[in-house]
């Protein structure tokens, strides 16, 4: 890897014009902020729907003004129906884990900063980068579209299982066209995310800077590099999966549709199709997708908290080595998804162990945050609340996935809200909470301009004690038999468990009001902020070594040379208590 | 090993960086990783469809053995013009050029040859949905015939390079292409096994 050490000159030319500055940019930290506005328009339109979920369930007679708009058959009068509530459920699924959770924390985070963080002027190919977004914006598009056609959404969930996705409109109301639209999106976003993955591998492997060996690497680039690898497999295997099941929507193939199946009082003209090869091929891509979403935010986490305590972790290099077993072990486990699809019992207990056997690594990484804490005199501010904020969701997600590792108590819970809390604390949450430490943390290097440190304060507790209120309850709900998946409970012997939905139902209105607090923190903080110096937070890798904002070509005509491990503090260094990577200062102390 | 590489720098076109032609290496490897990935997912689904019990056998035209030969001799044909390639300077280049072309001529004559399979299939009635093992056939020989289309396209943007601006051969975007190419006609071959063997 000596070669690496070589600079390039520029990879491209000042960008001129507004399209190539603003829209067909070929600059990583323009592409990196495209990723992350889409992700942040995806999360709204989630969260909205997330809303209007919960609204249903509590008060499922009751209108919601202007939703027949959007949807006459889905909602006539307002009023939501049990199958507009599944399209609901589907396009919020879907928008969050595809556009939320992977856009923001790795292609948005990992394309401003990866290259930055390794020395680079950009990524290795510029060019399939920009292809990467804007095929990732035209995924997008062909979803949302799906709830601008008279069929609606899909109903089949973002997991989209057959036969149902794969028979047609005879299974329901969005499963025409608007399951073919979820389907080609699905297609087109893999491809968009296989040339983000190769192109974060390739950079990371050849463009480092001088000096800048591997275990030089910050955490939460080598987080970005892992998760690139785990990508690059998942969407490969994600992309024939849709290939397939849009052959049989639209070409009359049977890959997933079994023979004699009547749907709707009509018989499905299919043969010999296995619904649970959808499944393995799904998750397959599905289970090594929760670390898509959540390694990125272990690394910004890890980053932004090493920078609040002003010392380093107890082991970096552990640290690294459990989020690559993680990456590892993700490939082993995908069939827990699946104990209860009929699926022969003693693969269900050969897929156990190497859940099971994941916690080592995930405890591992916790204890190293807890000891190093231990004892660190920590600055409190937004971005680092949010990643402690992280490590309180991680282990309160976590420790659930130790009961629905085994197949005898999953196969009790796999149909209820206790799946439900689990996923949405240690996914969804947890990696928010990673994606929002990262926006306190990195907003004043991206815009030269701080974000409203109590505003921020605010923000977390309104959300940190809000995601609580929503997703523990879940747990409980889960444990006495509350199924999920259905448009509400009113009527059956679910009815005494209402109080509880409603708590959580006001719990969710409150936590996704503050939400707003974060955008209007985001957009005022954008033009009004105070003046960003270049290394507001003293912090020692390479980010902080150029100008905020950085110039078109990051480091200008210099090319950094790298002395220093990525995590400095605690020494006597000529600018205080940090030595940076780039400094050719000897360390004294620490 | 860094002194090589500031030679092929010297010796390559002048925006070309010893990172960026290493990256362009790493790049293909990783695409092949990828695509190895992608059919390693459908031969799974295959060998789990199988055990549905409706397989029927399908006899495969004669012309898809001449398109194997087509193919694997286009890699031979793109080794010689590598080993002929100056990236230096003009010289030999037009021999070099020659072969690239031959390499793309041999391309094409594959996926018309592939084309001529489908209709043959056709004309025994056996289309896209006929059979599981129809279904499979079209899906991995269109999947495959679609990443040799990238393979003409690379090539294409290879011979046009040097034949207009540059004049000269860019040696990562050579190599780059041409591992490509060859992993085109070694995953043909193994689809060929999977498909004489399981369909």
């Amino acid at each position: 890897m000596e070669e690496a050490a070589v600079q390039p000159t520029h990879v491209h030319a000042p960008p001129e014009g507004f399209l190539r500055k603003y829209v067909f940019s070929l600059d990583h930290k323009v592409i990196g902020k495209q990723y992350y506005g889409l992700a942040l328009v995806s999360v709204f339109i989630g969260m909205v729907l997330s809303w209007l979920m919960r609204f249903h369930l509590v008060w499922p007679e009751v209108k919601v003004h202007g939703l027949e708009v959007l949807s006459a058959s889905g909602a006539p009068g307002g009023v939501i129906t049990p199958e507009y509530y599944l399209s609901l459920l589907t396009m919020h699924g879907t928008l969050m884990v595809f556009f939320v959770l992977t856009n923001a924390p790795f292609a948005g985070f990992g394309n401003y900063f990866l290259p930055i963080q390794i020395g680079a002027e950009d990524m290795a190919f510029p060019r399939f980068n920009m292809m990467s977004f804007w095929t990732t914006f035209v995924a997008f598009v062909v979803l949302v579209l799906a709830f601008f056609i008279p069929d609606g959404p899909p109903i089949s969930g973002w997991t989209a299982y057959a036969p149902l996705s794969a028979v047609g409109k005879d299974a329901g109301p969005g499963l025409g066209w608007g399951q073919n639209l979820w389907a080609i999106s699905i297609a087109i976003f893999c491809i968009g995310q296989l040339l983000g993955s190769l192109n974060f591998i390739a950079t990371t492997l050849d463009l480092r800077a001088k000096g800048m060996t591997l275990m030089r690497m910050p955490i939460c680039t080598w987080a970005w590099f892992i998760t690139s690898c785990i990508g690059l497999l998942a969407f490969a295997v994600l992309l024939p999966a849709c290939l397939l099941l849009l052959l049989d929507r639209m070409a009359g193939t049977s890959f997933f549709i079994p023979s004699g199946l009547v749907v709707s009082d009509r018989l499905q003209n299919h043969a010999g199709g296995s619904p649970l090869l959808w499944q393995h091929l799904f998750w397959f891509f599905g289970h090594p997708e929760v670390y898509i979403a959540i390694l990125p935010a272990v690394g910004i986490v890890s980053h932004v908290l090493i920078t609040s305590m002003r010392k380093p972790l107890l082991s970096a290099k552990v640290l690294i080595y459990s989020m690559l077993s993680i990456g590892f072990l993700s490939w082993m486990v995908w069939g827990h998804h699946m104990f209860v699809s009929g699926m022969n019992p003693f693969s269900s207990l050969l897929f156990s162990f190497p859940t099971l056997t994941i916690t080592i690594p995930a405890t591992i990484i916790t204890l190293i945050w807890l000891g190093s804490l231990y004892g660190a005199n920590i600055q409190i501010n937004s971005a680092s609340l949010f990643a402690l904020g992280f490590v309180s969701m991680f282990v309160s997600g976590g420790v659930s996935g130790f009961f629905l590792a085994q197949p005898s108590i999953d196969i009790y819970l796999h149909a209820t809200y206790f799946v439900v809390g689990h996923f949405h604390m240690v996914m969804g949450v947890a990696a928010i909470f990673g994606i929002l430490s990262g926006t306190y943390f990195w907003f004043s290097k991206m815009t030269g301009r701080m974000m409203n440190d109590s505003l921020g304060k605010l923000h977390f507790w309104i959300t940190f004690v809000g995601t609580y209120c929503i997703f523990m309850p879940f747990h409980y709900l889960g444990l006495v038999g509350n199924v999920r998946r259905y448009a509400s409970f009113v009527d059956d012997f679910m009815a005494p468990l209402m109080p509880v939905h409603k708590f959580v139902t006001i719990a969710a209105f409150v936590t996704g009001a503050a939400q707003f607090l974060f955008l209007y923190n985001l957009i005022y903080s954008r033009f009004r902020g105070q003046l960003a110096s270049e290394n507001p937070w003293h912090g020692t890798s390479l980010e902080w070594s150029i100008p905020s904002p950085p110039p078109w070509n990051n480091f200008g005509d210099k090319h950094p040379v790298i002395f220093h491990d990525p995590y400095q503090y605690g020494v006597k260094g000529s600018k205080g208590d940090f030595v940076m990577q780039d400094s050719p200062e000897q360390i004294v102390g620490g | 090993m860094a002194s090589t590489v500031y030679q092929r720098v010297a010796s390559s076109s002048a925006s070309e960086t010893p990172g960026h032609a290493h990256a362009a290496r790493s790049g293909i490897w990783v695409a092949i990783f990828a695509i190895t990935m992608s059919f390693a997912a459908l031969t799974s689904s295959l060998m789990v469809r199988q055990g549905s019990g409706d397989w029927k056998h399908i006899a495969l035209p004669a012309v898809i053995y001449l398109n194997t030969v087509a193919l694997l001799l286009s890699s031979l044909t793109l080794e010689m013009g590598r080993s002929r390639a100056d990236y230096g300077s003009m010289s030999r280049r037009r021999d070099s050029l020659l072969w690239l072309i031959a390499t793309l001529a041999l391309g094409m004559v594959f996926v018309a040859g592939q084309y001529l399979v489908w209709q043959r299939l056709r004309e025994q009635g056996l289309y896209l949905a006929t059979t599981s093992n129809s279904s499979f056939f079209y899906v991995f020989t269109a999947v495959h015939v679609l990443h040799v289309l990238g393979g003409i396209t690379a090539l294409s943007v290879l011979i046009a390079g040097s034949a207009s601006r540059q004049r000269v051969f860019r040696r990562s975007r050579f190599e780059a292409t041409a591992i490509y190419w060859h992993f085109m006609g070694a995953l043909w071959v193994y689809l060929l096994i999977v498909i004489s063997v399981r369909l």
